[in-house]
Order: structure tokens, then C-alpha cells, then sequence
């Protein structure tokens, strides 16, 4: 069984801080990560890929810099990584980004061996669209399993595999076939530590560089900004609400009476509310 | 798409643009709402989309349809029923019972051929689990553009839409556009656009659409369907109180005050993220730009800073109420009232003196 999974490197959010004055993001120093969601995309495909055999390769298309991201990913597990770079993708939309990541899916195919599953994230934590897994889905004309919490099976004699995926209000048990796409769900499995031999071996690793030509993307007009339905115009801060909070003064009152009061003054309605409310529980 | 390195490129470049859009898509008319319906019920996102649909559609001078997809019978009659209720001038309508469970395959071809065949400028989908899932596939399969998780929509002077959303962090919002493509469409969180009132109207236009798939075109199969044991936990977008604590209460422990305060006011109750980080609180509780988007008519909020990633999940609601030691906290700029004081010592005092109140005007209504 062939296996993709899709990461992307991402700026470690819980590092980044906001300018205090010029309310921009400070980027400078900010250590890059895998995007957390997709560690649980890759946990999933190593462990069909240790329970059915096979390979697992993990893409991402970036900078060359991500190639930082790959080799954690090789150090986690993973047989193989391609890393998609190319100026031509600079500005990509979601739109683009899934067309050079699935031309790539494509060539890793013929390259390395037919694809069985391609998994990615549920989101990522900057762009945070969720588009990218349908969008690659749909380019590869894969059957879509948005929402995966769990792989409870796989028949590769008869190419099935069931899942359950999260729905509103519930999950739902699917069956379908492959060749299909997964965007694993956050916090569904215990994401290995890598082992000292793959540490090793990741170090060693060559991480195969694709440009747009090596992937076979045959449209360049389809990628990076030119290829971007979506035009980012205005970027601005939000406007800050007009008067401050009032400051509530606990004149001789135990300060939570003088609370309630206010409440009630501001809302005169919400004390009725609030009771029926109460009286619910 | 990364952010412009420069400030945008201006209008004229933008006007410029525009009058690229290729000729066959000027046929592109009309803001059409996806009405998420799912085992009989429809999402409270799709009235909210209503809204503002309404409001752009009044804007462009064009029609606003309600898009119900789902099996024959009363169900998606009634949510058709409903969107007239809401607004709709229109609706389309694709009934069959191979849409009894929400699938990606019947309802990407569905939505699809209704864009291809009847052509919206605008088109708006909830961005819940099943919006996106459409959302995302329909946009790649149209090859347009797709905004996600907007904040705000509006028709731009040249007629486009002007969808603002978060940017990275949340510290600061964009506006996107979908220039040369059509649909223009955009997904938003529930919550975030106010609940239009319902006025009750009658059945106006409705045309229906075929399907075009019959069961055994689906390879999906659905096996089961688990409804959710804890219905609470859903409930607290939608609640009418919501109590939160943030790291201002240094312990899983204190952060029982909270579940206390809230289940005396029959309240939800919900965290800053640090606290699901912490694994102090479920994630689902998490109020926020990567959590809940809530509008509660009274949000009382103890000890949390008040960052701009919170502050977007909160400003829908009607009365902020925030407790923080520090006076200078972010979240007096956009709370209504201020308690500088600790919350930990203030919270069992406050459900205290609300226990009192509520049973005292249960007394009152009693005695008169
Ligand atoms: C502030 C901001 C707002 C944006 N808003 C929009 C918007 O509304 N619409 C739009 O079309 N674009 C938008 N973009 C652009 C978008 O972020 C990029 O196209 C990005 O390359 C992919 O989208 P994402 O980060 O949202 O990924 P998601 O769709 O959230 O990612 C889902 C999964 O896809 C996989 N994946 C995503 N990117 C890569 C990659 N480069 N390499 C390998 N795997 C990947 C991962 O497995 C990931 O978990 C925005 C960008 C920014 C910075
Ligand atoms: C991409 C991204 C997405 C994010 N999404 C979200 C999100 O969805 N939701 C979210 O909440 N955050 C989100 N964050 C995190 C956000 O930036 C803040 O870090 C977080 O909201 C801070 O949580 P806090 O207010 O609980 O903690 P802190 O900022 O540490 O604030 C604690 C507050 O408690 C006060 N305090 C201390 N002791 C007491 C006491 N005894 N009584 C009363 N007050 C006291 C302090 O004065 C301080 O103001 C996101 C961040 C990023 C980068």
C-alpha cells in the first residue's frame, strides 16, 4: 500500500507575538513547526502502513526551507519526502495549492508506485481554510473523508475502507473505496515519538526537491498568485469599540451584589431571562 | 496567498481587474444561500447566511434564493417553507432520497449542477463540518474562488463581494476578493452574522432541479450514524449566558467556579485556549477564533487577558462582563463592565449572591 500525507510547515503559534504598537505580527525569530493537525494525519498512515504494509511519502510544497518539516517527518516515521518548491507557487490560494500539490500526488504515483489513500490535516493553524483537502480531492477525482476520526478497517483485496468521520450532532460509519482522501480529525491517535534508527536514518535521508516542471504540472499559469481566484486587497486592524468598559464601584456592597446591579440596570430584561433560565436546571 | 508585502494595490488596480471578469461569466446573477439540512433539521448557520444574503442581494439589486438539498418529503418541505420565513425570494430545490444522509459525492453534483445551470454571482455556505466539506469541493470542482470563515461581507462599490476574515493570528482582518471568477463564494461560522427576524410568509417561487444519480452511482456508503451523547456541549454557541475562565484562575481547580456560577444561572460555560491547551477543558468549550463563535445576551469572562483571538469569538454579545485583576487588561477596551478584582475569590460570591437573587425572585412572583 502506497500512502501520501500532505504536511505543511507552519510558524509555531504559540511563539508568535503581536507588535504592541504597530499591531503586525512579529515573525522574525519564530521558529517554524509541522502544522499540529496534520502530525495526526501522519500517525494514521503509519499505522495502516505498519498494519498492512507498504510505504508512506510525505509532500508539502514550500519553501526550501521546509525541508526542516520533512525530515522531522522522516525522524516520526515516514519512508519517503518530496518537497514541492518552486517560485512559481509563491501566493498560492487554496485553488493553486491544490493543483500543484495534486499534479505532484500524480507524479509521485508514477513515480514511486500507485497511491492507495492521501491523507492531510484538518486544517491548518495560519491559513486555516480547511480547503486544501477537498480541493486536492477533487483534482485527483478521489472519493472525499473529511472529518476522520477513526480508520476502523481497509481491504485491499477488495480496495474498501471504512471510517468514522465527525458530522453535526454525530458521527457517521462510511464505507467507500479506494483511492480515497482522509483529513484525520485532531487528538484521534497517540502521535509516535520518532525512534533513534529513524533520527538516523532521516539524516541521511535525501529529500526529493521537485520543481513545478519535475512535478509535471503542465499549467504555470495555474499556479502561485497568477493561478489565485482569491485577491487579498486590504489588510487593517480592527476598530476598536468607542467608550471603555465601566468600572463597576462596590459603594459599601460586597462587590458581586454591585455587579448584579449594574447587570440588571444595563439589562433591565435580563433578570426575567435569566430566572426562567435558572429555573430550567 | 500569502499577505502583500506592500499595502493593497489600489481600487484602480482592482477596477482594472474587474473588467477582465471573461464574458461568460456576466451571465452570473442572483446571491444564493445553501440551507444546511441534516436528519430533518437545519442548521441555525443557514438563517444567519439568510441575513446577510438579504442585504447583499438588496444591495446588488438582484434575487436572493434559499438552495435545499435533501430527501423528498416534509422535512426539506418544511425547510423550503422556512427560508420565505427568512428572506428568500427564491428557492431551488433538489429533493431525492439517495440526499437522505449527507454525502460529499450526491451533494458536490447537486450544488454543482445548480451553479452551472441557474449561474449565482454569490454563494454562501455555513463553514460547519458539512459546509466545508461542500464548500471546499464545489469551489475546486467550479475552479473559483473560496473565502473562508468570514467576518463580514459586503458588495463593494463595483458590485464585487468584499469578504473580511481573520488573518493569521486573528490580530488583524483581510478583505478578499474573487475577481475573475464566478461564483463568488464564502463560507462563515455559525454565530457570527446576527439571526435575521422571521416573518411569516408564504411559499413563493420554488423551482426544483433533478439530481441526476441514483444510489448505486454512489460508491459512499453510509453503514451507521451515532448521534452525539453530550447535546450540551453543541449548545454553547447558541446559549444565551455563557460563563468562560481563563489562565487568570491558575487551576483546573478554580476553574470548577466556573461550572458552579454557570450551572446556578442555567448557563454554558467555555475557556480561553490555554486552558484546552492545558487539557484543564474539552476543546469543544473553547471560545474563540480557532474555537466557538458565541452571542449571548450575558458573557461574564474570569480571567482571561482578552486577546484579539478571544475578543473575535465574543463580540456578537449583547453584555460583556469581564473580571480581571489587572485594570489595564485588553479586555476593558471592549467588555462592558469592569470588575478589577480577583476573580477567584469573587466567582463563588457572585454564584452566591445570583443563587439568592434568582430563588428571591422566585418568591416574588410566587407572593404577587
Ligand atoms: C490570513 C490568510 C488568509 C487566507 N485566506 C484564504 C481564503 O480565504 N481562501 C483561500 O483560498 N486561500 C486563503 N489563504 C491562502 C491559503 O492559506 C494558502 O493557499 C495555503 O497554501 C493553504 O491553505 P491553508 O493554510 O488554509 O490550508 P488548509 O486547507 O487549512 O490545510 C488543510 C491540509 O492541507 C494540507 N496542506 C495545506 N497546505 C499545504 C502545503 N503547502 N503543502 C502540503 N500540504 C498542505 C495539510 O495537510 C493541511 O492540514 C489565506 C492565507 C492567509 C495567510
Ligand atoms: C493562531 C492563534 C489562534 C488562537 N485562538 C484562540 C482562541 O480561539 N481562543 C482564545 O481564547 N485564545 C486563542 N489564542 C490565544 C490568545 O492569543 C491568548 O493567548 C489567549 O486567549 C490568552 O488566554 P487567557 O486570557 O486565558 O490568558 P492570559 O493572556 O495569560 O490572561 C490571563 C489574565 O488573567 C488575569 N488574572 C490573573 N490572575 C487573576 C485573578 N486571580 N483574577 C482575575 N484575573 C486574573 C491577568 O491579569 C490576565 O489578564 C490564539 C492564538 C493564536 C496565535
Amino acid at each position: 500500500m502506497h500512502i501520501v500525507v500532505c504536511i505543511k510547515q507552519v510558524p509555531d503559534s504559540a511563539q508568535i507575538r503581536v507588535h504592541p504598537v504597530t499591531n503586525t505580527i512579529m515573525r522574525q525569530g519564530v521558529p517554524t513547526i509541522i502544522n499540529p493537525y496534520d502530525l495526526f494525519a501522519l500517525e494514521e498512515a503509519l499505522r495502516l502502513r505498519d498494519e498492512f504494509g507498504g510505504e508512506v511519502t510525505v509532500l508539502t510544497m514550500g519553501p526550501p526551507t521546509a525541508e526542516d518539516s520533512l525530515r522531522k517527518a522522516l525522524t516520526i516515521g515516514a519512508n519517503r519526502a518530496v518537497l514541492l518548491t518552486d517560485r512559481f507557487f509563491a501566493g498560492s490560494d487554496t485553488l493553486a495549492t491544490s493543483y500543484a500539490l495534486a499534479a505532484a500526488i500524480r507524479k509521485i504515483g508514477s513515480t514511486f508506485g500507485a497511491v492507495d489513500v492521501v491523507f492531510t490535516g484538518k486544517q491548518t493553524i495560519d491559513g486555516d481554510t480547511a480547503q486544501v483537502g477537498p480541493g486536492i480531492c477533487k483534482r485527483l477525482d478521489f472519493l472525499q473523508l473529511t472529518y476522520v476520526s477513526k480508520v476502523s478497517s481497509l481491504d485491499l483485496e477488495a480496495r474498501t475502507i471504512e471510517v468514522e468521520r465527525r458530522s453535526e450532532g454525530g458521527v457517521q460509519v462510511l464505507r467507500s473505496n479506494l483511492p480515497c482522501l482522509i483529513t484525520m480529525l485532531e487528538g484521534t491517535n497517540q502521535v509516535r515519538r520518532g525512534s533513534m534508527i529513524n533520527a538516523l536514518n532521516a539524516a541521511r535521508a535525501e529529500v526529493v526537491k521537485w520543481s513545478a516542471q519535475d512535478a509535471g504540472v503542465e499549467d504555470i499559469q495555474k499556479c502561485g498568485l497568477r493561478g489565485s481566484p482569491t485577491v487579498v486587497k486590504r489588510v487593517f486592524a480592527p476598530t476598536p469599540r468607542a467608550e471603555k468598559a465601566k468600572v463597576v464601584e462596590a459603594a459599601g456592597q460586597p462587590p458581586a451584589e454591585a455587579l448584579i446591579d449594574e447587570i440588571f440596570k444595563l439589562r433591565p430584561k435580563l433578570e426575567n431571562e435569566m430566572f426562567e433560565l435558572a429555573r430550567g436546571f | 496567498m500569502s499577505q502583500p508585502a506592500k499595502p493593497a494595490p489600489q481600487p484602480a488596480g482592482r477596477a482594472a481587474a474587474k473588467k477582465e471578469l471573461p464574458e461568460h461569466f456576466k451571465a452570473y446573477k442572483h446571491v444564493w444561500v445553501f440551507i444546511e439540512q441534516e436528519r430533518g433539521h437545519v442548521h441555525p448557520v443557514s438563517w444567519e447566511l439568510m441575513g446577510s444574503g438579504r442585504r447583499l442581494a438588496d444591495k446588488l439589486g438582484v434575487e436572493l434564493a434559499a438552495v435545499v438539498i435533501g430527501p423528498t418529503g416534509d422535512a426539506t418541505k418544511a425547510a423550503v417553507a422556512e427560508s420565505f420565513c427568512y428572506g428568500a425570494d427564491l428557492a431551488y430545490v433538489v429533493a431525492d432520497d439517495v440526499l437522505t444522509d449527507y454525502r460529499n459525492e450526491s451533494y458536490t453534483k447537486a450544488l454543482t449542477d445548480l451553479v452551472n445551470t441557474h449561474k449565482p454571482e454569490i454563494l454562501l455556505l455555513g463553514a460547519t463540518t458539512l459546509g466545508r466539506d461542500l464548500a471546499g469541493a464545489v469551489a475546486t470542482t467550479l475552479l473559483t474562488g473560496l473565502t473562508a470563515d468570514c467576518t463580514e461581507l459586503e458588495v463593494d462599490s463595483d458590485n464585487s463581494l468584499a469578504a473580511t476574515r481573520p488573518t493569521f493570528g486573528g490580530s488583524l482582518l483581510c478583505t478578499i476578493y474573487t475577481l475573475n471568477f464566478r461564483p463568488q463564494m464564502a463560507t462563515v461560522r455559525p454565530r457570527v452574522m446576527a439571526m435575521p427576524e422571521r416573518v411569516e410568509k408564504p411559499v413563493g417561487r420554488v423551482i426544483e432541479f433533478p439530481l441526476g444519480l441514483v444510489e448505486a452511482d454512489i460508491v459512499t456508503k453510509i453503514l451507521a450514524f451515532v448521534p452525539d451523547r453530550d447535546k450540551a456541549t453543541s449548545n454553547l454557541a447558541y446559549a444565551d449566558i455563557v460563563v468562560a475562565g481563563g489562565l487568570g484562575l491558575a487551576s483546573p481547580e478554580n476553574f470548577q467556579l466556573v461550572r458552579q456560577l454557570a450551572g446556578v444561572l442555567g448557563a454554558e460555560y467555555g475557556c480561553s485556549r490555554p486552558l484546552v491547551q492545558k487539557g484543564w477543558v474539552s476543546a469543544d468549550r473553547q471560545i474563540g477564533q480557532t474555537g466557538k463563535t458565541i452571542r449571548p445576551k450575558l458573557y461574564i469572562a474570569a480571567g482571561i487577558s482578552g486577546a484579539i483571538q478571544h475578543r473575535v469569538g465574543v463580540d456578537g454579545s449583547d453584555l460583556i462582563v469581564a473580571i480581571n485583576t489587572d485594570k489595564n487588561a485588553p479586555i476593558f477596551d471592549f467588555a462592558h463592565l469592569a470588575l478589577v478584582t480577583d476573580a477567584i475569590r469573587l466567582l463563588p460570591a457572585l454564584t452566591e449572591a445570583f443563587r439568592k437573587r434568582l430563588s428571591a425572585h422566585t418568591r416574588d412572583r410566587i407572593a404577587s
